[in-house]
């Protein structure tokens, strides 16, 4: 015997009404691939193009009460990035992170669309002029990609340098927004 | 810091403990309420759902939610628990006898009803049974035999 959609669906929506929820998450297709994307009461908290082990760092970093249901609004926001429709997120964020991390993510969330930046410009503009090496770091670690756009970040001389997803996804993002790329 | 003590001691993510006993606590329930255990399964996982961040560890879980779906069932009867503690020696059934007369539980009391399908159907323990029933071991063992029992004379 088993749980049908129905029932499943009604139970899912009771656990979020009734606030019993650490965090929810949910897989979209995009056009680079499965994203995995998590959200709490406060805001979008985590994309991730792996999915294998997701939901385990969910539950230590959020609280265990982790189920999947739909994220309508996060869905949305992006499916109208990928067609080209929108330029700026208007999704809240929950970052939980350090306050290093926090201050060098706020700055990397004011890049513009279709802009790049270099890993020693966003030390600056975080107010951690000797840190780019640091920033980097933290780029590597960025829980919230595309919405927060490390793809908008490479090196000096204006080679693609890293990305958490793989430089294929980070040069379709670029070119998705028009970007001009030195390779 | 909770979380931390969450990991170590294996507490699953909610979703997948709750993907790996939701279909056979509604086939649990359906046997308990028939036509009646949609909302008492849905019940049984809020009930669990809002007691999960306090688990102390992830070790028997499956017992642990079918004692939640067990009591919650019993509400749902408004049975007070009604335990035989007579003094007849314990039946035991072996599992295929269980599947000829698992048909006529229907017909049995809630308490003995519930304890002849952990029991037999589930498998489990008197020690986890003892817990749903909220009774002691020894009343549980009682109530699933006198179920047995019972089932036997209605053959």
């Amino acid at each position: 015997m088993t749980v049908d959609d129905q029932l499943d669906d009604r139970f899912r929506a009771a656990a979020i009404r009734e606030g019993l929820v650490d965090v929810r998450y949910d897989m979209i297709d995009s056009p680079v691939g499965e994203l995995a994307i998590a959200a709490t009461n406060r805001g979008l908290c985590r994309i991730s193009y792996g999915v294998d082990g997701f939901d385990d760092e969910l539950a230590h970093v959020f609280g265990v009460r982790v189920i999947r249901a739909p994220l309508d609004e996060v869905r949305r926001e992006l499916a109208e990035y990928f067609a080209g429709a929108r330029r700026e997120f208007d999704l809240p964020l929950d970052l939980r992170v350090a306050s290093f991390q926090e201050g060098v993510l706020a700055a990397l969330g004011r890049v513009p669309y279709g802009i790049t930046t270099t890993y020693g410009a966003l030390a600056r503009e975080a107010g951690h002029p000797t840190a780019a090496r640091a920033v980097g770091t933290v780029m590597n670690r960025n829980p919230i990609p595309i919405v927060l756009p490390c793809h908008r970040v490479v090196g000096a001389n204006g080679s693609l340098t890293g990305y958490a997803g793989g430089l294929d996804r980070k040069r379709f993002l670029l070119q998705l927004e028009g970007a001009t790329l030195a390779l | 810091m909770m979380v931390a003590v969450a990991r170590e001691q294996g507490i699953p993510p909610f979703e997948r403990f709750y993907q790996a006993h939701r279909d056979e606590v509604l086939a649990y329930l359906r046997r308990l309420l028939g036509q009646r255990a949609e909302d008492a399964w849905q019940e049984t996982f809020l009930r669990a759902l809002r007691a999960y961040d306090r688990l102390e560890h992830g070790r028997h879980l499956r017992a642990w939610v079918f004692t939640i779906a067990t009591r919650v069932a019993m509400d749902e009867l408004r049975a007070k628990p009604r335990l035989p503690l007579d003094a007849e020696p314990a039946v035991e059934l072996r599992r295929d006898a269980f599947r000829e007369i698992e048909h006529l539980t229907d017909d049995l009391p809630p308490t003995e009803r519930a304890a002849v399908v952990l029991r037999y159907a589930y498998d489990l323990p008197y020690g986890d049974i003892a817990e749903a029933l909220g009774s002691s071991e020894e009343a549980a063992r009682a109530a699933a035999s006198s179920g047995v029992r019972r089932l036997r004379r209605s053959q």
